[in-house]
C-alpha cells in the first residue's frame, strides 16, 4: 500500500525526468526519421536491456566494452551505435535482423551466444523494425573500436558457433500465443521469453551452455534459477514457496521489477541493473503482463518444503547468549543493526534474511558476495533512494564470513544447507576484482567456487555488473 | 566579469553551498521547470560511502580529525573579543564546526529540529508590547523579522514532511490533540512520524521536571522512529539510538540530512548539475551594480569559471553567506561606530552551557545510548513564555536532556566531575562514575543581538585564495549572561527532584569572555538578517537583497538575534518560504518583492 502511494505521488514529480531518461539517449535523433518509430524503438530496446551489456562500465551507452566471462574465456560486448566504422551504422535492417535475432554478423560468422538471441529469436517483426529505427537514428554514434575476445585458440575458432546455433537457436518467427491464451499473459510471456531474456540467467544452462529451456514448454527447468553470475545467482522463478516466487503476489513481482523493493525483498547485485537499466521504464501494462505471465507457470514441486517462521533464533539473539552458536554474535555485531534480530530487516530498504529466497538458493554466492563487497539497491524513478550494504571482506575473517553465512542459511525457519568455509570464502574474495575504494560496492568478476552446476562452476556468460558502478542509463 | 574566468553556459539559477538551504532551494526551482547548477565547495558525499558500516562510526576520524567539517587550512574566520583587539584566525577546530561537503552541515547535524516561536519572530514588537521600548538594554540591536508564524506555518510543516521528524504534537488547528509542548503554537497537522521514545536520563528528566512543575515534552527530531517515505519519495530508515549522529553519516538512513531526503531526486532531475570542489570566489553583478549576472569560482585544479545566472542563490551557511556578500559588495556593509550599514550587522551566537547531574551509583545512566535529536525539554523559559518583567533581561533558554550518545573518547575526555585528577587512578575512577550514573542537562539559551558585536573583512589575514577573512567581533553581554543564571537555577531545582548525589551547575560567568577553546555549539546567526527596514536588514522578509533583486541568501544568517532552539528547522522553512515567492512570484515578474 505504502509503496504504492509512493509510487502515484512519484508518478507525478518523475513523469518528466522518466521521459527524459527514456528518451536519453535519443540526442541524435534525425530530424526525418519517424520519431515514433524511434521512440517504440527506444521503449523495445528497455525491454531488452541491449544497453547494460553494450555499455562498458561508465562508458558511453551502446558504445560496447562491458566485459563478459565465459568458462572458455572473456568476450567483450560490441558498439552498437550507428557509428559507421566501429559500430552498427552500415547494417540494414536484414543485417540487423540477421544478427538480433539470427546471431549471424553482417560479416556471415556467428555470435557468441551471450547475446541472447535464442530468446529474441521470438521477437517480432514490428519490434524489431521499432528497434532498428531506434539504433540508427535514436542513438548517439561513439567512434569506438570493438574489443577482441580473449579465448585462445582452438576455442576462439567461430565456425563451431555455427553449428551451435543450428543445434540450439530456434529459426526466428514472430511470437504467436497459444489459442485461447488470456491477452495479458500472452504479453508476459512474450516479453519473459523474448526481448526480456530472462531465462537467459535465470534457466540453467545444458552441456553446450544452451539455456536448458527456452520456455514453459520445456518443463521445471523454465526458470529455475542458474549459474552464478558475476558471483550474483539468479533465483528460481518458478512458484517454489521457499528458492522461488511461491509466496510472491503479482503486485509484489510489479513492483519489484518497477521499484527494486517491496516489503519482504531488495534488489542487489546483476538484478540491480535490469531494474535500474530496464524494467523501472516498463509500462504499468507490462510489468503486469510479466507479472501475471509467471504467477501462471506450471507448478513445480518444491525443494525445501514450505517456509515457516522459527521465532527461536530471535528469541536467543536477544537473550545473548550467541557464543555457542557459530556466526549468532557476528551477525548480531554486524548484521541485527539493519536486518534484525528476528532477520525482518526493514521494508523496501534492508530486506529480510527470514525465509528470503536469495539467501536460501542452494547455491550461497549471493550470500557470501554481497557479505564480502557489499552492494547496493539502485536508486529507480519511481523509489530514488539508493540504499547500500557495506562490504565485510575487510573487516570479517573468512571464517567469520563462513560462519554468519550458514547461520543466515539455518536461522528464523531458513533450512538450505549451512555447508560454507572459510575455504569457500577465502576463495572468492582472491579470485573476485578488488573490493572499490568507496567500500561498499562489489566488482567481483571470478568464479564462484560453489557447488554443483552440473558442468562447473560459471557455466554461463556473467557480465559485469553496472549497480553500484555506474548510475543507470 | 572576471577577465581571466573561463565563461560557461548560462543557466537559470546558480546556488553556492549544497547543504540544506541550497538542496531545497534546488529542489524548489527544479520543480519550477528552472535549470540549477549548485557548487559545493567540499567533496560529494553519499551515504553508501561515507555512511558505511562499520567504519563510519569511527569516533577519532570523525570527530576528532573532524571528517564532514571544514578544511581550515584552506579558509577560516579571524575572532576577537571587540574592537580594540587584533582578530585572530580560528585555526583549529573548537568552539563551532562548520560543515564541508555535500550535505554540508546537514550532513553532520544531530537533527534536533524546531519551528521559531511566533514570540521570536517579532521579539522587538513583543518586548515593547510587554514591557516598554526602555526594557531593551543600550546598545542591544533588538528586530523582528519580518514574517509571521502563520505565515510560515506551511513551510515549517513542509520541511517537518521532508525531514520526516519524529514529535508529539500538542494543538491543530487550535485543538489541543496530545501530549506536546503546551508553549508551542498550533499547527496545520501533527509530526510525520510519532515522537522517539525516552532513553532513560531522558524519562527521569521528563518525571523530575513535572514534579517540579514544568511541563516537559519530546523534542522533535528528524531522526526516524520508523521507516518513513517523504512528499519526494525518498526513504528513511528507523533510528535504533547508536548514538552516532553528531559529525556522521548515518548508515541507518534515520538522520535527515540533504543527502537521504532530497539529493536521492535531486541527482536524477535532469534540470540539475551538482559540481562539488568548486568554490565560489565571489558573486558578479552588471555594470551599475542592480543586477547579479552569476558567480566566479575556482575548481579543485585551480581554474576559474564564471558561471552566469538569471538567479542567485546563497546558501553557503550563515557566515560564509555574509563573506560572500561583503566580498561581492552586495548590500552596505556595517559600521558598528554609526551603527549604520547593513551586512555584518546583528551577528549572534547561541548561549548554551551544559550542567552534569550524577545520581545514585545504583542507576545506570547508559549514556552510550541515544539520538541526536532526541530526548526531553521543558520550555517554560524560553522565549516569552514567561514573565520577564522583574527578572530584567530579553531572552531565555529552553532547558533539556539531549543525551546524543556518548561515544568512547568523549567520555574519556569529559572525565569525572569538577576537581578530579586529568589522569592516574583517581581520574580513571571519576571518569566511569560520571559515564556510568551521571546525565547532562543543556540550557540552550538565546543569544542577542548587540551594535559592537558582528562580522567585517579581516584587513591582515587571506584565505588560501588571497580574499580576505570575515572577522569576528564577539563577547558574552550582561543580558545574555543573567539569563543563563538565571536558567541554570531551575536546573538545579530539577537535579535536585530527580535525587541527585552531586550536581555540577555551569553557568555564565560576569566578565568571562567568550573562549574560542570550548565546543559551545555551531548555531552562528545572523549577520545578513531578514526583516522589513533597509536600514536594519539586509535581506527584505524573502530572503532577497534589498540591493540587488536577483540575489536570494538563505540560511541563519537571516535570524535578527539569537534564539533558544537549534536553527535547522527555521533555516528549511525560510528556504521553503523564499522558494514559495520566488515561485508564485519573482519567476514571473523579476524584481524586488518587498519595498
Amino acid at each position: 500500500m505504502m509503496v504504492n502511494i509512493m509510487i502515484n505521488r512519484l508518478k507525478v514529480t518523475f513523469s518528466a525526468a522518466a521521459f527524459s531518461l527514456l528518451a536519453g539517449t535519443a540526442l541524435a535523433q534525425t530530424p526525418n526519421a519517424d520519431s515514433a518509430l524511434v521512440e517504440k524503438g527506444a521503449y523495445v530496446a528497455r525491454l531488452g536491456d541491449c544497453v547494460a551489456c553494450h555499455t562498458a562500465l561508465h562508458g558511453q551507452a551502446y558504445a560496447g566494452g562491458l566485459e563478459i566471462k565465459s568458462p572458455i574465456g572473456t568476450i567483450y560486448s560490441t558498439n552498437i551505435t550507428p557509428d559507421p566504422t566501429y559500430g552498427i551504422g552500415r547494417y540494414t535492417f536484414e543485417e540487423f535482423d540477421e544478427a538480433v535475432r539470427h546471431g549471424i554478423r553482417k560479416d556471415g560468422s556467428t555470435l557468441y551466444p551471450a547475446m541472447p538471441y535464442p530468446a529474441f529469436s521470438r521477437m517480432t517483426k514490428e519490434d524489431m523494425q521499432a528497434l532498428y529505427a531506434y539504433f540508427m537514428h535514436g542513438v548517439k554514434p561513439a567512434a569506438q573500436p570493438n574489443k577482441q575476445p580473449d579465448i585462445s585458440w582452438p576455442m576462439s575458432m567461430r565456425w563451431p558457433l555455427g553449428i551451435w546455433r543450428m543445434m540450439f537457436s530456434p529459426s526466428p518467427k514472430d511470437y504467436t500465443p497459444a489459442p485461447g491464451t488470456d491477452a495479458d499473459i500472452a504479453r508476459g510471456d512474450y516479453l519473459v521469453t523474448g526481448p526480456g531474456h530472462c531465462g537467459a540467467c535465470h534457466t540453467p544452462r545444458g552441456f553446450a551452455m544452451q539455456e536448458k529451456a527456452l520456455d514453459a514448454s520445456g518443463g521445471p527447468d523454465f526458470l529455475a534459477g542458474g549459474a552464478p553470475i558475476d558471483n550474483w545467482v539468479a533465483p528460481s522463478l518458478r512458484n517454489d514457496p521457499v528458492v522461488g516466487l511461491g509466496r510472491w503476489s503479482e503486485d509484489d513481482i510489479y513492483t519489484f521489477l518497477k521499484s527494486g523493493r517491496i516489503d519482504h525483498s531488495a534488489v542487489f547485485g546483476g538484478m540491480g541493473d535490469v531494474v535500474a537499466w530496464s524494467t523501472q521504464y516498463f509500462t504499468d501494462d507490462d510489468l503486469h503482463a510479466i507479472a501475471k505471465y509467471l504467477k501462471s507457470l506450471p507448478p513445480v514441486p518444491p525443494s525445501q518444503g514450505n517456509y515457516t517462521y522459527d521465532p527461536s533464533t530471535a528469541n536467543m539473539l536477544a537473550s545473548g547468549n550467541t557464543a555457542s552458536v557459530p556466526g549468532a554474535d557476528t551477525y548480531v555485531k554486524e548484521c541485527a543493526i539493519c536486518h534484525r534480530n528476528d532477520g525482518g530487516g526493514v521494508a523496501r530498504m534492508f530486506p529480510p534474511l527470514a525465509g528470503n529466497p536469495v539467501v536460501v538458493t542452494e547455491n550461497p554466492t549471493s550470500l557470501v558476495n554481497v557479505i564480502a563487497h557489499g552492494g547496493v539497491l539502485p536508486p529507480s524513478n519511481w523509489a530514488p533512494s539508493a540504499v547500500a550494504m557495506p562490504g565485510y571482506s575487510k573487516s570479517l575473517s573468512a571464517q567469520q564470513i563462513a560462519d554468519v553465512v550458514n547461520f543466515i542459511r539455518t536461522s528464523w525457519g531458513n533450512k538450505a544447507p549451512g555447508t560454507v568455509t572459510a575455504a569457500d570464502v577465502t576463495k572468492l574474495r582472491d579470485t573476485g576484482a578488488p573490493v572499490s575504494s568507496s567500500g561498499w560496492n562489489s566488482m567481483s568478476s571470478g568464479w564462484s567456487v560453489f557447488l554443483p552446476q552440473p558442468y562447473g562452476a560459471g557455466w554461463t556468460f556473467a557480465p559485469q555488473t553496472h549497480t553500484g558502478q555506474d548510475a543507470a542509463q | 566579469m572576471s577577465a581571466d574566468a573561463r565563461r560557461l553556459r548560462p543557466v537559470d539559477v546558480v546556488i553556492v553551498g549544497g547543504g540544506w538551504a541550497g538542496s531545497i532551494m534546488a529542489k524548489e526551482m527544479t520543480e519550477a521547470g528552472r535549470s540549477v547548477v549548485m557548487l559545493e565547495r567540499g567533496a560529494d558525499r553519499s551515504t553508501a560511502a561515507d555512511g558505511a558500516y562499520p567504519a563510519s562510526l569511527d569516533e577519532l576520524e570523525a570527530n576528532f580529525r573532524y571528517r564532514l567539517f571544514q578544511d581550515l587550512s584552506k579558509n577560516t574566520v579571524t575572532i576577537r573579543n571587540n574592537s580594540q583587539q587584533t582578530a585572530l584566525p580560528y585555526r583549529r577546530m573548537s568552539a563551532f564546526l562548520p560543515g564541508e561537503g555535500v550535505g554540508g552541515a546537514g550532513l553532520h547535524w544531530s537533527g534536533v529540529h524546531f519551528r521559531m516561536p511566533p514570540d521570536d519572530l517579532r521579539l522587538r514588537s513583543r518586548v515593547i508590547e510587554k514591557y516598554g521600548r526602555r526594557f531593551i538594554p543600550e546598545g542591544m540591536n533588538l528586530q523582528d523579522y519580518g514574517v509571521t508564524y502563520e505565515e510560515l506555518e506551511p513551510f515549517f510543516d513542509k520541511a517537518e514532511k521532508v525531514f520526516g521528524t519524529s514529535g508529539e504534537a500538542y494543538m491543530v488547528d487550535g485543538k489541543v490533540v496530545g501530549n506536546g509542548n503546551v508553549f508551542s503554537p498550533s499547527r496545520s497537522d501533527t509530526f510525520p512520524l510519532p515522537a522517539l521514545k525516552d532513553v532513560y536520563t531522558a524519562h527521569l528528566f521528563r518525571k523530575a521536571a513535572a514534579e517540579v512543575g514544568f511541563h516537559p515534552y519530546s523534542l522533535p527530531a528528524a531522526n526516524a522512529s520508523r521507516q518513513y517515505v517523504n512528499p519526494y519519495g525518498v526513504q528513511m530508515g528507523p533510528c535504533n539510538f547508536c548514538g552516532y549522529c553528531s559529525g556522521y553519516a548515518c548508515y541507518m538512513y534515520s538522520k535527515a540530512s540533504p543527502n537521504v531526503n532530497i539529493l536521492p531526486v535531486l541527482r536524477r532531475h535532469p534540470l540539475f548539475e551538482l559540481r562539488p570542489r568548486c568554490h565560489v570566489l565571489r558573486v558578479e553583478k552588471d555594470a551599475d551594480g542592480r543586477r547579479a549576472t552569476g558567480v566566479t569560482y575556482i575548481d579543485a585544479q585551480g581554474q576559474v569559471f564564471t558561471q552566469p545566472a538569471e538567479l542567485v542563490i546563497l546558501t553557503a551557511f550563515q557566515f560564509h553567506n555574509v563573506r560572500l556578500m561583503l566580498l561581492s559588495g552586495i548590500g552596505r556593509p556595517y559600521d558598528p561606530v554609526h551603527n549604520e550599514g547593513v551586512v555584518g550587522r546583528n551577528f549572534v551566537y547561541q548561549n548554551v552551557t551544559t550542567s552534569t547531574v550524577w545520581l545514585d551509583p545504583k542507576v545506570e545512566t547508559n549514556q552510550y545510548i541515544g539520538a541526536g535529536g532526541g530526548g526531553v525539554a521543558f520550555d517554560d523559559f524560553n522565549s516569552e513564555n514567561f514573565d520577564h518583567g522583574p527578572l530584567g533581561f530579553v531572552g531565555g533558554s529552553p532547558v533539556w536532556v539531549n543525551q546524543a550518545g556518548v561515544r568512547a573518547i568523549a567520555a574519556a575526555n569529559a572525565g569525572g566531575p569538577p576537581g578530579t585528577p586529568r589522569w592516574g587512578s583517581a581520574w580513571k575512577a571519576g571518569m566511569i562514575d560520571t559515564y556510568r550514573h551521571s546525565l547532562r542537562i543543556d540550557a540552550h539559551g538565546a543569544n542577542m543581538a548587540y551594535r559592537d558585536v558582528y562580522l567585517d573583512l579581516d584587513p591582515t589575514w587571506k584565505d588560501a585564495y588571497g580574499q580576505p577573512l570575515l572577522r569576528m567581533t564577539f563577547d558574552w553581554k550582561d543580558n545574555d549572561i543573567r539569563m543563563n543564571r538565571y536558567v541554570v537555577d531551575r536546573i538545579g531545582d530539577v537535579a535536585k527532584a530527580m535525587g541527585a548525589r552531586r550536581t555540577h551547575l555551569v553557568r555564565r560567568e560576569f566578565g568571562v569572555p567568550f573562549d574560542t577553546r570550548q565546543y559551545q555549539t555551531t548555531h552562528l546567526g545572523g549577520g545578513a538578517v531578514m526583516g522589513e527596514d533597509p536600514q536594519t536588514s539586509a535581506l527584505n522578509r524573502y530572503l532577497q537583497s534589498w540591493d540587488v533583486h536577483n540575489v536570494f541568501v538563505i540560511g541563519a544568517n537571516a535570524f535578527p538575534q539569537g534564539t533558544g532552539y537549534n536553527p535547522t528547522g527555521m533555516v528549511a522553512a525560510l528556504a521553503y518560504w523564499a522558494a514559495h515567492h520566488i515561485r508564485t512570484t519573482y519567476l514571473a515578474q523579476p524584481g524586488p518583492l518587498a519595498g
